[in-house]
């Protein structure tokens, strides 16, 4: 027999209760249950971080944890960044400027995790930028446009235009 | 009209929606009804298959099927999977059965599909098929392989053959003469590997039936769906109304998703037998199994000299591991064999190439295509004939340049297409030039001793390319103004991350007086492109990028046509503007939307005289031949001699592709390849056992470039427009990853020269480096 769980979360600001099965994955139950497809998983075994999302701001691997770890928690996923208008935030916005994505598929694990980087570290080098992401594989951009955003990013942050 | 959004730095269309999770992946789709399926795949390199049980697995709960080649239709039961590259070199083809009849020939060759509610009940149930198999001897290394007495990857290979799947004689010029007169001779032995493509989206497929007429919709994550469609049609034995084949968002392609995998068929099978959509999502680990890899080639070359170390005539052989199936059949080490030759004068060359049929992964083309590793092999040639010869490494390469004033020059040697390979155009001599001048080369030498005497062992290498690119047939391209005045361009390109929405709109906007936003662009769908080929080698900016140029000025003269006869004033009068016609000098104008209108008629009234009916262009541009780009990379690294630690501390490429479309997504395409080179260069190896098991199955063995592995790239442009199209493209999507290997390789060799050790092989890890030290490394070991 299949075990199932009630959990309830907040997912990007919603409140949401759902049955769940005690092996699904997280990064499964927001992608098939909640659809929302924008967290994608690349490697199942928790090394390419393309599935990365945030646990009470936190950076998670959703491909190594359960949905019912999940249960209490509050969870962003990239549907969740952007600013309340829709609008691009900074981060979106200089990725686009500096071509730091290209088939988009490693992006939202690129997004979440550099969105916790620079919540504690609001000028970072590029040798730190380099070594917050060196979780996260991209197979297209080989990262310089990446930590070119980010860097301009974090700029625009300090100087307070996003 | 002039060129305004051609070579502009226009921010991507396809950027809002990615970076918001709004993509539309393959596994992002999801249909009413829709099963799940797991391919179960042979654990064995190479067994019989003597019988399949399946009661225990269709007993659970939540499955629907378990299907194997039996259950497949007739059609598909009957035929192998065809070869669309067939050449008269390859002497026994190999190509899998959609699913295994009764022999299996690489780990991972699939067997069943499984299908259930859920991708969770359909693992349970795959790990319940119960598979009797019978254990046969395996091939594992390809030069082993072709030892007397050794065993067959396949029960009915031809004994006479053995593992030899095809042997390719490629001669130019007299190489016999060309030796017999050389000053000098040396040989090289050269092992290469390169690993796989591993984008990071997997590769994936839901085959969904019309629930009506005897017809399928598929997505599938792939380069190109038009000839996955011609595949299928075959194995289905079907007319073209009941195949419709889409590839929405793709994470990354590199080669591999270009090909046609023998599941594919059996999964549109399934979902035609249960007749529910069925979707199947290949997980990781799977990737390692069961897409196709590049992998290994072993060279054995002479180069011939004369006493000024210009070149008389190379000759030797490849051997190349082809794996278990054939699916490119020869293209691969046909391109690796004929880019040897590069930028320089070549006047006597000739290799026979092996091709292998082992128990591994079929192999196919990965990012660069078999070029990687010919550059690797020509530029450690030269580099040996350098120190051979005790000349600088770049004077070697300036005496034997091919200069400008050759162009077009004809290597002699026959390309895959059947046609001379022929260089339309490029400045090689100045691309080493201007490379050399910015990196202050003769300042790196001073600085290499300095370093030395402190025992740091810092090198420089560089490596030259020519890439053939721009491959035909063509690539197709509609312009079309719909009536409510929008612009839509569709084309057969399928990208993966090449920004071809943005490149195509450029260029379609530059015709058709508007912006790129203005301009929506539909790839990859078969049933709204009825010809379409795909997108890989380096050929969308070529073929769907001069196809969109040309169907645009039809559209653009098709609203002209219109528009003069609505206004009364002649065509030549009009000028598109913002999504206007609008008469030169004069307050008069239409309206794209309105003049679309004028262009679909109205019920009744004739259109005779005027102008064909409807706002479009059409065009399926195709090349004479193969445009070729060109390089110059070099690389200053710094080997720790303790720990074998290599580091890159500058990388400079000179490039020129020709007219340049958005010079933000040629960079990110070079940089991007440039990295994916240090891959090969240093990290990635594919490993098997000698029972060709594969050990690396998952990305804590196989290692991928990281963030804090991967330098910043300094680019230098060239821009020598090719004369073989419209628009002088030639491109972008390989340039970055085809010289970086070779360039890698010898900047290691140089930081080492004080121990003489020679690096003959790729990649190279630091513990190989540490090895290859012997003692020197050791004397230094705590």
């Amino acid at each position: 027999m299949i075990d199932t769980r009630k959990i309830k979360l907040t997912v990007n600001g919603r409140a949401c209760e759902r049955e769940v099965e005690t092996r699904m994955t997280l990064a499964d139950f927001l992608r098939h249950e909640l659809d929302l497809t924008g967290t994608h998983v690349g490697c199942e075994h928790g090394v390419c971080g393309v599935c990365t999302v945030l646990i009470n701001d936190i950076s998670v691997r959703a491909c190594l944890m359960l949905a019912v770890q999940a249960h209490g928690k509050a969870i962003t996923t990239v549907e969740g960044l952007a600013n309340p208008d829709g609008t691009l935030n900074g981060l979106q916005q200089a990725f686009r400027e500096h071509h730091a994505l290209q088939c988009g598929f490693c992006t939202p694990g690129m997004l979440t995790t550099l969105t916790e980087f620079l919540a504690h570290n609001s000028d970072p080098s590029e040798a730190e930028i380099r070594l917050a992401i060196s979780g996260n594989i991209c197979r297209c951009t080989g990262y310089q446009s990446i930590v070119a955003a980010t860097l301009h990013a974090a700029k625009a942050l300090r100087e307070g235009k996003s | 009209m002039g060129a305004k959004w051609l070579g502009a730095r226009v921010l991507r269309k396809e950027d809002p929606a990615l970076l918001t999770g709004n993509g539309c992946y393959v596994d992002d789709i999801k249909l009413p009804g829709m099963l799940h399926a797991v391919v179960l795949r042979s654990p064995h390199p190479h067994a019989g298959i003597r019988g399949i049980d399946k009661a225990r697995a269709l007993a659970l709960p939540g499955v629907h099927a378990v299907v194997t080649h039996a259950d497949l239709p007739e059609s598909m039961r009957n035929q192998r999977v065809p070869l669309l590259v067939p050449n008269p070199a390859i002497k026994q083809v190999y190509m899998p059965y959609c699913l295994a009849k009764d022999e299996a020939c690489f780990v991972g060759d699939p067997i069943a599909i499984v299908v259930a509610d859920n991708r969770y009940i359909a693992e349970d149930a795959a790990s319940l098929v119960e598979i009797d198999f019978e254990l046969l001897a395996s091939v594992s290394d390809c030069a082993a392989a072709l030892a007397k007495g050794a065993p067959t990857s396949h029960r009915d290979a031809n004994p006479a053959l053995g593992n030899l799947g095809a042997l390719i004689p490629l001669s130019v010029g007299n190489v016999e003469v060309a030796f017999a007169s050389a000053a000098h001779i040396f040989r090289e032995q050269i092992f290469l590997h390169r690993g796989g493509a591993f984008f990071m989206e997997c590769r994936g497929m839901i085959a969904a039936p019309d629930p009506v007429q005897e017809a399928l919709t598929i997505y599938v994550s792939s380069q190109g769906p038009h000839r996955h469609k011609r595949v299928l049609l075959d194995l289905l034995d079907w007319g073209d109304h009941q195949l419709r084949i889409i590839t929405p968002d793709v994470g990354g392609g590199f080669g591999p998703k270009g090909s046609f995998y023998a599941e594919y068929g059996a999964l549109a099978a399934t979902a035609m037998l249960l007749r529910r959509p069925v979707k199947w999502i290949e997980d990781r680990q799977e990737n390692f199994l069961s897409t196709q890899q590049e992998r290994d080639q072993y060279w054995d070359l002479e180069i011939a000299v004369d006493r000024d170390a210009k070149i008389l005539g190379i000759r030797g052989k490849l051997i190349h591991d082809s794996g278990a199936y054939m699916p490119w059949g020869v293209v691969l080490p046909w391109i690796s064999a004929t880019t040897v030759p590069g930028p320089y004068v070549i006047p006597a060359y000739q290799i026979d190439v092996h091709c292998v049929v082992t128990n591994k992964v079929p192999t196919s083309p990965v990012r660069g295509g078999g070029r990687p590793e010919a550059v690797v092999v020509m530029e450690r040639l030269v580099d040996r004939v350098a120190r051979e010869l005790k000349l600088d490494r770049t004077e070697v390469r300036r005496r034997n340049f091919i200069q400008p004033t050759q162009m077009p020059y004809n290597v002699g040697i026959i390309f895959r297409d059947g046609r001379p390979v022929t260089y339309d155009s490029g400045d090689y001599p100045m691309a080493q030039a201007k490379a050399l001048a910015f990196v202050n080369h003769n300042d790196f030498l001073k600085r290499q001793i300095e370093a030395r005497k402190h025992g740091r062992y810092i090198g420089l290498g560089l490596a030259n390319a020519v890439e053939a690119t721009g491959l035909g047939p063509y690539e197709s391209a509609t312009v079309r103004v719909s009536t409510s005045g929008k612009i839509t361009v569709y084309t057969g390109a399928t990208p993966q991350g090449q920004s071809h929405k943005t490149t195509l709109a450029q260029i379609a906007a530059d015709q058709l007086g508007c912006t790129p936003d203005d301009i929506a662009v539909v790839t990859a769908d078969t049933a709204a492109t009825g010809l379409g080929v795909g997108s890989f080698a380096a050929r969308t900016a070529v073929n769907a990028g001069n196809s969109v140029h040309l169907a645009s000025i039809q559209a653009a003269e098709k609203i002209r046509q219109f528009a003069a006869q609505m206004m009364e004033v002649s065509e030549g009068d009009i000028v598109l503007e913002d999504g206007f016609a609008k008469v030169a000098g004069a307050d008069l104008k239409r309206s794209f939307r309105e003049i679309a209108a004028r262009a679909a008629g109205m019920p009744g009234f004739s259109m005779k005289g005027g102008p064909e009916p409807g706002l479009e262009g059409m065009s399926h541009f195709t090349p004479d031949r193969s445009t070729y780009s060109n390089g110059t990379h070099i690389a200053e690294v710094e080997v720790d001699i303790e720990t074998g630690h290599l580091k890159i501390l500058r990388y400079v490429v000179m490039h020129d592709c020709g007219t340049v479309i958005n010079p933000m997504v040629v960079e990110g395409q070079v940089v991007g390849g440039v990295i994916h080179g240090i891959g090969n260069a240093f990290f990635e190896r594919m490993m098997y056992d000698e029972l060709a098991n594969p050990i690396s199955t998952h990305f804590g063995d196989y290692l991928l470039p990281l963030a804090t592995d991967s330098p910043n790239i300094e680019i230098l442009h060239m821009e020598t427009p090719s004369p073989l199209n419209p628009l002088g493209i030639k491109g972008a999507g390989e340039g970055g990853t085809i010289p970086a290997i070779a360039t890698l390789i010898s900047a290691v060799e140089n930081a080492l020269e004080p121990f003489g050790i020679k690096i003959s092989e790729a990649p190279i890890s630091a513990a190989r480096i540490v090895e290859l030290l012997g003692d020197a490394a050791k004397g230094r070991t705590r």
